[in-house]
């Protein structure tokens, strides 16, 4: 794997913020990962997902895994790193090394639940601060899935001469009220765990891990399709030839979320699944934009790409082809193209060759 | 333009440099890479294969997957200077109203087709009394995209009846022009310029 620096990168100035205050002291952590060109025009900016990092591409160190796209950037990969300087960065509201709620406060205690509540375009603003850092006037290229796919719109809609190119994977312009109960659901798990502490849990010993691995659980589940879950497990036994006529887990299923779920808490910040689910719920490119979605890109200068999964019921097709309806309006060069994968929303994460080829033709 | 479909020739080498253009059943996005590269046009297409639309946008192409009888109603009116339909048109629900949408979202159209009245058609209906299969029309009735089979004659009706006119037109025998004269028998396909 190419190298990798553990960086980080304090803005110079205090961040606005979309709920009208402004964050002091922000740290962006960040990777990057190829040589950036001297005109610094090949900067490519991969923007992750709800649950990832900015070690796109290199091993995580807290799990020890590889990076959550290392099958997509590298040497002669779609994103190739002999060509692009790929720049991740962790948002605002994580836990891998941005300012989050498991920061110190001015005061020098966690933020916890004083954190303000943050939006994705605030989360677009730190990384565009970021860029300005670097002295990246112009992006190649920004990339995403999931709400990774939300920050590169967002950042097409409202930093329009930032990328030349915006690429939209498995995402949506605005999160519909299914994803928003998901979400809830997800958060009342972690707020019911009475190790929770309103939030104070920092430093006392106790972590909401029982309430954060429910939601994991529940999130995970929204991120398969049914086929891929029967396909994977159907009703098999874990361990056992017969059912225990107990609470167990007795089916493979429960087994492999049960993993999911503990894996997760072993990584995540509570508090950060708690801000940034509701930085995706309160998304809405359209309501920044006098409600019509295609203000939000009128006159744009980029080339777009969007695209979805037939089996992903969580940011299914009809969300892309929204966006694609909106572009056209605008008279934004668009693709569009629904893959066929058994994997659901995760798909844009696995083995999806057709998905390489589209990213590769797309940077070219 | 050596290497393109006859049809599509004659497309390309007719479409006015720098426009802006939609290929409608665009396939792979050879039409529009031509009209790209060497037209300096805005091309935009739309494909309703995802196999073929990954491929259009690998070499680089806006394509946008889509069923052109559902999806054209997304553009806005004169988006483009010229829609393109290239043998399309006998696929689609109603052509005449395929016909209506890409006069509306285009200021002029090409529309390329297949032409059902060519004499060997004609022959093997009237000699063999089965449903044609042809060089150009090679597929059995009950495996054919085509639901609307459509001759020169009949096209020429359509246009008339809802006010389009004929700004050229063009005929062909495999890839040999044709003249007007006797094209309802004499062509294998047939394209059309049009405009309101």
């Amino acid at each position: 794997m190419a190298t990798a620096a553990a960086r980080t990168f304090a803005l110079s100035a205090p961040l606005p913020l979309d709920n009208g205050q402004s964050l002091d002291g922000v740290i962006v952590a960040y990777e990057t990962y190829g040589e950036l060109a001297p005109g610094k025009d090949n900067a490519v900016l991969v923007c992750h997902a709800l649950t990832g990092d900015q070690y796109v591409a290199s091993t995580q160190p807290l799990t020890g895994k590889p990076g959550w796209w290392e099958r997509m950037i590298g040497p002669d990969k779609p994103i190739d790193t002999n060509r692009f300087h790929v720049i991740c960065a962790n948002v605002i509201g994580g836990c891998m090394g941005s300012t989050g709620p498991a920061s110190p406060a001015p005061d020098g205690k966690p933020y916890a639940m004083r954190f303000p509540v943050i939006t994705i375009r605030d989360m677009v603003r730190a990384e565009v601060a970021l860029l300005d850092g670097l002295g990246i006037e112009r992006l190649h290229a920004v990339v995403g899935g999931s709400m990774g796919g939300m920050q590169a719109l967002s950042l097409a809609a409202n930093f329009p001469a930032r990328a030349e190119r915006v690429l939209a994977i498995a995402t949506t312009a605005r999160h519909s009220a299914q994803n928003i109960a998901f979400h809830e659901v997800g958060r009342q798990a972690v707020m019911a765990d009475p190790d929770w502490q309103g939030g104070d849990y920092y430093g006392s010993g106790h972590s909401p891990d029982k309430g954060l691995s429910v939601a994991r659980m529940a999130a995970h589940i929204t991120y398969l399709s049914e086929t891929g879950l029967t396909e994977k497990f159907g009703r098999n036994l874990q361990d056992r030839d017969a059912k225990s006529f107990g609470f167990d887990a007795d089916f493979q299923v429960e087994s492999y979320l049960r993993y999911q779920g503990s894996g997760f808490t072993r990584r995540f910040d509570a508090n950060s699944y708690l801000y940034i689910t509701r930085a995706m719920d309160y998304f809405d490119i359209a309501e920044e934009h006098g409600g019509k979605l295609a203000d939000a890109f009128a006159g744009t200068p980029a080339r777009f790409c969007l695209v979805s999964f037939d089996s992903d019921w969580l940011y299914p097709t009809a969300e892309s082809r929204h966006v694609v309806h909106a572009l056209n309006a605008a008279g934004a060069p668009v693709s569009f193209v629904e893959l066929s994968a058994p994997f659901g929303h995760d798909s844009f994460l696995l083995d999806v060759p057709a998905l390489d080829r589209v990213v590769k033709g797309f940077l070219a | 333009m050596s290497g393109l479909r006859p049809d599509l020739a004659v497309i390309a080498a007719n479409v006015r440099p720098g426009t802006r253009v939609l290929d409608i059943g665009c396939g792979d996005g050879e039409l529009m890479e031509v009209l790209q590269n060497e037209r300096e046009c805005d091309a935009r297409g739309m494909e309703i294969d995802p196999v073929l639309v990954e491929r259009a946008v690998a070499r680089g192409l806006s394509v946008v997957q889509g069923d052109a009888d559902r999806d054209l109603a997304d553009y806005p009116d004169k988006t483009f200077d010229y829609a393109i339909l290239s043998q399309t048109l006998q696929t689609a629900a109603r052509p005449d109203r395929m016909l209506d949408e890409l006069l509306r979202v285009g200021r002029k159209a090409f529309v390329s087709f297949p032409n059902f009245a060519h004499w060997r058609m004609r022959a093997q209906l009237a000699f063999t009394g089965r449903m044609p299969v042809t060089r150009h029309l090679p597929v059995s009735w009950f495996e054919t995209q085509n639901i609307h089979h459509v001759t020169v004659t009949d096209f020429r009706d359509l246009v008339a009846a809802r006010g389009v006119k004929v700004e050229r037109e063009w005929f062909f025998s495999g890839a040999q022009p044709v003249g007007p004269a006797l094209a309802n028998l004499r062509a294998e396909y047939a394209v059309f310029e049009l405009s309101r």
